[in-house]
């Protein structure tokens, strides 16, 4: 409410400043959003743990080294639990909290104040964001120290890592904004979310390898981004040779750029074309 | 620019094979307190989320601060309050960090502290969302409707659920806030409610406006019958609703020598009133 002394009349536009920008209230979003997340303790604790026990869990079944490539399981595990725990901050996440704020009419009250839409989802950006990274940060640290696991030593293996990271946790993002309208109320949101999340789990490689799936369940499997953000990351931290390991025998880092941005671009698509604002009982 | 700040002419709005808005009309001016009376299910909510552009309409023509709601754009947004029936706020956030939050959506915000005074809320400034009782949320949501700095405010039963006490406090919140300009427009199906603050009001049944005035006005208009009631010698009670309660008395005092035992004239109250226009009334 300043005005500024320079001016001779107050004018018009003095009167009313300009709306603010998408960009910065896009930035607030963020920061209340990752400010309530980081708040609810269990939450937190449960998001990060949850890669880390499995990881655990999975090192202390498989115990053997893999056919001839001198990467041990729990080796092969860091890669594939680290891009189920972005689908997690990410797909899981976004799915059932927005659901879950449609519910409780959180969408509805921000839709009667002059807040720009894309402020909203951009918040949502920078939430997935802010956990992705915690996300990675910590399983490679517990990877690395605990599992053997070989940071990558070339500024091209990160660079890869890095495409990898965004484009896979953006098109789960979207993803997960889209699965979001599926639910009718916010209590059921979980059950929605969870069910295919952890179905693809499976049919992605996560927690089987993929050579010992079936083939149709890997076809189903790779519709989807999952599956190649665990291949991409298995490229990253492993050695060479365990490429063998692969269903094709090699990383496949073109298709998997391919189908990553196409989810992206997909994703994106849904997403303007099923978002709902209002609950189904508001109409 | 419209002389009236809402301005709505033949409102129609249908759920399925239910009609919710039947052709309503109303004109509000700027700065006063309207309120929209009637039982529950009149179309009071409907008619308040079609002017807040949260709900479509079938046909009629509405003007807000003279735009569409339905098609109206982010800086119309910044001028009109919301306070809504079934809210919630973020709960892990405190309440002077969601008013701040909040004030950053619009281009001339009212300043955050000043705002959760207003609401007597200061002492829960810096309470976690969670933690307050529901009438402090009902507060914190009148802090959100008005951080803005809105020219025309829009409250859906706004005091459901308080108790007495929490009621008052909130009129005289509402009272300020008209006493700075703010046209305010609310519903209620509380008739002391309407009564206490309302400068006008429109008592609207099944989706049509039966009444429009001042709470004074609708009394003299609609309850021009005035019971005298006066017991008879034998000492059974006996009533009488007239026109003329004048004349009346003026039989009796021929019929009873001195004093008429039990006399009582009552004039009709907006309650009374009210249940008449909405087909409530309970027959005497």
């Amino acid at each position: 409410m300043t005005t500024d002394p320079g001016t001779k009349t107050r004018t018009a536009s003095a009167e009313t400043p300009p709306l603010p920008g998408v960009w910065t209230i896009g930035l607030q979003r963020g920061g209340v959003e990752i400010k309530q997340f980081f708040r609810q303790r269990d939450q937190v604790i449960f998001t990060f743990a949850f890669p880390i026990v499995f990881l655990a869990l999975f090192a202390s079944i498989f115990r053997d080294n893999l056919e001839g490539t001198g990467i041990t399981a729990s080796q092969l595990y860091v890669p594939t639990m680290l891009a189920s725990g972005l689908m997690s901050v990410s797909f899981q996440s976004l799915g059932i909290s927005i659901a879950v704020e449609r519910d409780e009419k959180v969408l509805r009250r921000l839709r009667g104040t002059p807040m720009p839409p894309a402020a909203y989802f951009l918040g949502k950006i920078w939430l997935v964001l802010a956990t992705g990274v915690a996300e990675a940060v910590i399983l490679l640290a517990v990877g690395s120290t605990l599992f053997d696991v070989d940071l990558p030593a070339t500024a091209g293996k990160w660079l890869t890592f890095v495409w990898i990271f965004v484009l896979g946790l953006t098109g789960c993002a979207l993803l997960g904004i889209a699965v979001s309208s599926l639910p009718t109320s916010g209590k059921s949101a979980s059950s929605v979310v969870i069910l295919p999340f952890l179905l693809l789990q499976f049919m992605s490689g996560v927690y089987i390898p993929t050579k010992e799936l079936p083939d149709w369940m890997l076809s189903v499997g790779s519709l989807f981004p999952l599956k190649w953000m665990c291949q991409g990351l298995r490229g990253v931290f492993l050695p060479e040779s365990a490429a063998s390991l692969e269903h094709a025998g090699a990383w496949e880092y073109d298709r998997i750029a391919l189908v990553l941005g196409a989810w992206v671009i997909g994703g994106l698509v849904l997403c303007l074309l099923t978002f709902r604002w209002k609950s189904k009982q508001d109409g | 620019m419209t002389a009236h700040a809402v301005e709505v002419r033949g409102l129609h709005k249908r759920y399925g094979d239910v009609t919710a808005v039947d052709g309503l009309d109303l004109g509000i001016r700027y700065g006063e307190v309207f309120g929209l009376l009637g039982p529950n299910g009149a179309g009071k909510s409907t008619t308040v989320e079609i002017l807040q552009g949260h709900r479509s309409r079938d046909d009629g023509e509405v003007a807000v601060l003279g735009a569409d709601p339905a098609t109206a754009d982010r800086a119309w947004h910044a001028r009109v309050g919301i306070v809504w029936q079934d809210e919630s706020a973020p709960a892990e956030l405190t309440v002077r960090e969601t008013v701040t939050h909040f004030a950053r959506y619009y281009p001339k915000p009212r300043d955050p502290d000043a705002v959760i005074a207003l609401v007597g809320l200061e002492a829960k400034a810096k309470a976690r969302i969670k933690s307050l009782s529901g009438g402090q949320r009902r507060r914190l949501d009148v802090a959100l409707g008005v951080i803005g700095g809105p020219e025309l405010l829009l409250l859906d039963e706004p005091t459901t659920g308080f108790d007495p006490g929490a009621r008052r406090q909130f009129w005289e919140l509402i009272r300020m806030l008209a006493a700075e300009g703010t046209t305010i427009v609310l519903t209620t199906h509380y008739l002391e409610e309407a009564e206490a603050l309302a400068d006008r009001l429109a008592v609207i049944a099944a989706g049509k406006v039966v009444a429009e005035g001042n709470p004074a006005q609708l009394r003299a208009e609609y309850g021009t019958y005035a019971t005298v009631e006066w017991q008879e010698a034998d000492g059974a009670p006996r009533s009488e609703r007239t026109r003329t309660p004048t004349r009346t008395v003026a039989e009796l005092t021929g019929r009873f020598d001195g004093e008429i035992p039990g006399l009582r004239i009552t004039r009709p109250t907006l309650e009374d009133v009210y249940l008449r226009l909405t087909g409530q009334e309970v027959a005497p």
